[in-house]
């Protein structure tokens, strides 16, 4: 988290606009406990991790939504999920993750 | 950054524990509230507190919440009402909890502490390395330890603050007596999570004898990982290295592990035999030997 906190103030000092996204449930297997998180840089750039590998792809796209309108919100990646088949985590869990703007 | 999480950053860096609490959903009923969704309070170990999640009560409440979850260093979900009470889920709020950063202590500036320190860091370990002899226990040597001291490791474990706790390790790399015997007479005071020796067996029986006659009882000794590491054949510093902390993991999350202390037979094996012709290729039980 102090790595990620270091590149967050970056960006912002930089006067870039960040989204922070934690892991706030898990359900079954997943790959990163909660307090798991990764920020994203409206640049594009990426730091941290919330799964294996998996669902960073779609969070990122969640995260470019959150620097839009500037609103937080929940998602849920997982098997149960409608999109399982696109961004659904292998090892078969749920993940919860909150996103939110850093100011 | 502002707020709550210019609080958590700060704290980050002085590697002081704390507890953060932010809103992640709110009830329709709700929808009132005097802060929106996002909103923070973070509560440091004195119980000094910064943010507001909207309501006195609701802040007191999660006060007392972000203490124990620091204390237990768990976060998790708490569902409450507005003002903060039981059994109503009007309100989700997330809680981290963040400790201070692990410590290593590492007695003995040799060749397998610096990978050692190396294997320590990525784990996320605050590491300290420190050794009586001045002409090894530099910074120039192990450029990665968080600090390299020069003093005698039982002094200088007197003189630790915080003391050291369960999620703390030590690693007694010294392979010598005179100052193995007294730090581990200290070390074994402590609440340390996981103690560590190297040597070879034979060392380490007659470490066991030494410091039953120091007057250490015999529970205390057993706390003592010795020889240091699982039997995974390490033989290059490196290699050690990952054998020792794959022990303090284990040790950590209490699952069993071919720990070479618990195993008999050698340490190192020499490559290309299988395990029939052990007795062939067991290595030289000596101290002058860097056997673990």
């Amino acid at each position: 988290m102090l790595d990620l906190l270091d590149e967050i103030e970056r960006w912002l000092t930089e006067g870039h606009r960040v989204a922070l996204a934690r892991v706030i449930d898990v359900q079954g297997s997943s790959p990163r406990d909660p307090g798991a998180a990764m920020a994203v840089c409206e640049t594009g750039e990426v730091r941290g991790s919330v799964a294996g590998g998996c669902v960073e792809g779609a969070l990122v796209s969640e995260a470019l939504k959150v620097l839009e309108t500037g609103a937080a919100r929940l998602c849920t990646f997982g098997y149960s999920d409608d999109e399982a088949f696109a961004v659904g985590l292998t090892c078969g869990g749920t993940i919860k993750i909150f996103l939110e703007l850093v100011s | 950054m502002q707020g709550v999480l210019a609080a958590a950053y700060d704290c980050l860096r002085r590697d002081e524990a704390f507890a953060f609490a932010t809103i992640i959903a709110m009830r329709d009923n709700a929808a009132a509230h005097a802060v929106p969704v996002g909103s923070k309070i973070l509560v440091k170990a004195d119980g000094s507190a910064i943010g507001d999640l909207g309501s006195p009560e609701l802040n007191a409440a999660a006060a007392t919440r972000l203490l124990h979850a620091l204390n237990e260093s768990r976060g998790g979900l708490w569902h409450c009402g507005v003002d903060g009470e039981a059994q109503r889920d009007d309100l989700t709020i997330y809680i981290d909890a963040f400790t201070r950063r692990p410590r290593m202590i590492i007695f003995g500036a040799v060749d397998f502490t610096r990978a050692l320190v190396r294997v320590a860091k990525t784990l996320g370990y605050h590491v300290s390395v420190c050794d009586a002899r001045g002409a090894f226990a530099t910074a120039e040597r192990f450029p990665e330890a968080d600090d390299v001291i020069v003093d005698w490791p039982h002094r200088f474990l007197r003189g630790l603050t915080p003391r050291l706790g369960p999620s703390d390790a030590v690693c007694v790399l010294t392979h010598d007596e005179k100052f193995d015997i007294p730090a581990l007479v200290e070390v074994l005071r402590t609440d340390a999570g996981y103690i560590g020796a190297m040597g070879s067996r034979r060392t380490n029986e007659k470490r066991r004898a030494r410091l039953e006659a120091e007057g250490v009882g015999a529970d205390q000794i057993d706390r003592l990982m010795a020889p240091i590491g699982i039997d995974i054949g390490a033989r290059s510093p490196e290699e050690t290295a990952i054998a020792i902390c794959a022990e303090i993991i284990a040790t950590r999350s209490a699952t069993p592990v071919p720990s070479l202390r618990d195993s008999s037979g050698p340490i190192h094996r020499v490559a290309g035999h299988e395990d029939g012709d052990l007795t062939q290729c067991r290595v030289e039980d000596d101290d002058s030997s860097n056997a673990r």
